[in-house]
């Protein structure tokens, strides 16, 4: 990663780090640990769409297998939890290649529709089968490592923001290697890709298994946070409001995405004082911020951190 | 060697190409001219893998690439440039030609993501050898800017230093003069000679421009409307009768 997300990573750490201190109240400490299970899968989603250039409508599918699959072989099986985590993001690396293979031949908005359909069957499946099926499960462990179980909000805070610190790192680093180079490769030319040898199936596979492991990461946290899961977490409407943060945030831009996680998940509770209106408003805010912000917020403070800059030299 | 054995091409019908043959030998630089509509292009995608042919084979240093996907056809050594550019607009120059480095270096997903030793290793490599091949068409001085930045002449070249990147031994170019004006055609005249002479390649060149063509080509294939019409020499092309009713016309050339 270059100096300047050096920096900005920094900045981000000492934020993340005193926000417990701030925002005590275990109310707030869970908005800001949504945020952070939020933001993993954004940034997932951003690889994906802004930098590969796929489009994926079924994220919470990948997000809900990572949360099922991870509770159930805890409930059931008594596995340790970080075992049980690691199953939920093979499971769902699994998936992502059974949904990528087809999703080849599709672009635009027909691999839209493709892969909305395939959150859709995975939200069907933990209806009908699921444990405990439409109502839900409970008494799921909590996150537990070397005997350690992280019960209090504010320490399960530090570590899901720690898997984000770290899941960002590891993005960025991806992001500046031959391999992000060759993403957005596809995302400019497919044909001239391959005729320069860099498989385009492969890597959109590739990106596919990166997004879900990343999605389902997320989803196995909140499965042993909250300690109960249900499908209705994993419906389509999830999958929109995570789109809906890697574009608020801006597309193109992984701290973006992680912005927009959070914008997403707090403005809600903002806007709870509006009472019955609340949704009137936050359909009212995103709508401006969409029409007025295009790029998102991060690439719009980026260009007028830059126009600051350039006016200040000339 | 590559061998063209009598493909066949048609889209909806209409035969792009049929029953062409011919052989493109080591170091050799072979032209494929013909009037609009010919085939020329399509017979290029076909090479490369764009496309696959309805029949006949292309063989090349004696294995059977038709109907490899054009990946594996890149990886057995066959790059080449598009009449429409298809430069990566959003990647830097410099980074268009890192891409053509791809196939050549292997760090994953995982690895790059470490950033384990090698991952950085390799990609300074990447680096310099681009760079030395931005030096060789002349755009090092514009190796950060973005490609869509270009006039049409420097994005025919980078195109050709993309493809040289991947260190191909056979070299497709489709209308590599379209769009440049005649001191930059002299360039590339000269520039494409010195590819078969310092770095043992052999070219295979789509083009109108018939002074490039007469130049620099070994030898030419004449198609005309998806059959081959001629080949031979670059004198014996110019005095063909078939040739000049079809295509080239009476006047000098």
């Amino acid at each position: 990663m270059g100096r300047g997300n050096f920096t900005t990573l920094l900045v981000f750490i000492t934020a993340i780090s005193l926000f417990p201190f701030i925002g005590s109240g275990s109310y707030v400490l869970t908005v800001g640990i949504f945020s952070g299970i939020n933001a993993l899968v954004a940034i997932g989603l951003c690889i994906l769409m802004g930098y590969a250039g796929q489009v994926s409508l079924g994220q919470a599918g990948f997000y809900g297998i990572g949360a099922y699959v991870s509770a159930v072989i805890s409930v059931k099986f008594g596995l340790p939890v970080i075992v049980c985590m690691a199953a939920g993001m093979a499971v769902a690396a699994g998936a992502a290649v059974v949904l990528a293979i087809p999703a080849l031949r599709l672009k635009g908005h027909y691999l839209a529709v493709a892969t909305l359909g395939f959150g859709e069957i995975i939200h069907v499946i933990l209806n009908e089968w699921g444990l405990g099926g439409p109502s839900g499960f409970g008494d799921i462990p909590n996150f537990s490592l070397f005997g350690i179980t992280v019960e209090s909000a504010s320490s399960f805070f530090y570590l899901v923001w720690g898997v984000v610190a770290v899941t960002a790192v590891f993005s960025f680093n991806l992001i500046n290697s031959r391999n992000g180079r060759a993403l957005r490769a596809i995302h400019d030319s497919e044909t001239a890709s391959n005729a320069m040898g860099v498989d385009v199936s492969v890597l959109k596979i590739k990106v596919f298994i990166l997004s879900a492991v990343y999605a389902a990461f997320a989803g196995s946290l909140y499965a042993h946070y909250v300690t109960f899961i249900s499908p209705a977490s994993f419906s389509l409407f999830h999958s929109v409001l995570l789109l809906m943060m890697v574009i608020v945030g801006g597309i193109t831009n992984i701290w973006g995405a992680i912005v927009g996680a959070v914008v997403i998940t707090v403005l809600p509770e903002l806007l709870k004082k509006f009472e019955e209106f609340d949704i009137l408003v936050y359909g009212l805010i995103l709508t401006l911020s969409l029409m007025f912000f295009r790029k998102g917020l991060v690439p719009l403070i980026i260009d007028k951190l830059q126009q600051r800059k350039g006016s200040g030299r000339a | 060697m590559l061998e063209i054995k009598n493909i066949n091409k048609s889209f909806g019908g209409i035969s792009a190409l049929s029953d062409v043959s011919f052989n493109a030998n080591e170091r050799e630089i072979k032209a494929v001219i013909g009037p609009n509509g010919a085939g020329k292009t399509t017979l290029l995608h076909i090479i490369s893998g764009i496309y696959p042919p309805d029949g006949g084979e292309v063989i090349w240093s004696g294995n059977k690439i038709s109907g490899m996907s054009s990946v594996n056809i890149a990886r057995k050594g066959i790059s080449r440039t598009f009449q429409h550019v298809e430069l990566f607009g959003h990647l830097t120059v410099l980074e268009n030609v890192m891409i053509g480095r791809h196939m050549r270096t292997k760090a994953g997903f995982i690895a790059s993501g470490l950033k384990l030793p090698f991952v950085g290793r390799e990609e300074r490599k990447i680096k310099a050898k681009s760079e030395e091949i931005l030096d060789l068409v002349g755009l090092r001085n514009k190796e950060y800017e973005l490609a869509s930045t270009l006039p049409i002449g420097e994005e025919r070249m980078l195109e050709i230093a993309r493809a040289l990147a991947t260190e191909p031994q056979l070299l497709l170019l489709d209308e590599p003069a379209s769009g440049l004006n005649e001191a930059e055609t002299n360039a590339l005249s000269v520039f494409i000679t010195n590819l078969k002479t310092n770095l043992n390649l052999t070219i295979m060149l789509v083009e109108h421009d018939m002074g490039l063509v007469m130049n620099i080509s070994d030898s030419i294939v004449v198609l005309d409307f998806g059959e081959k019409l001629a080949e031979g020499l670059p004198e014996d092309i110019r005095n063909n009768k078939l040739v000049i009713d079809a295509y080239l016309g009476d006047e000098d050339i």
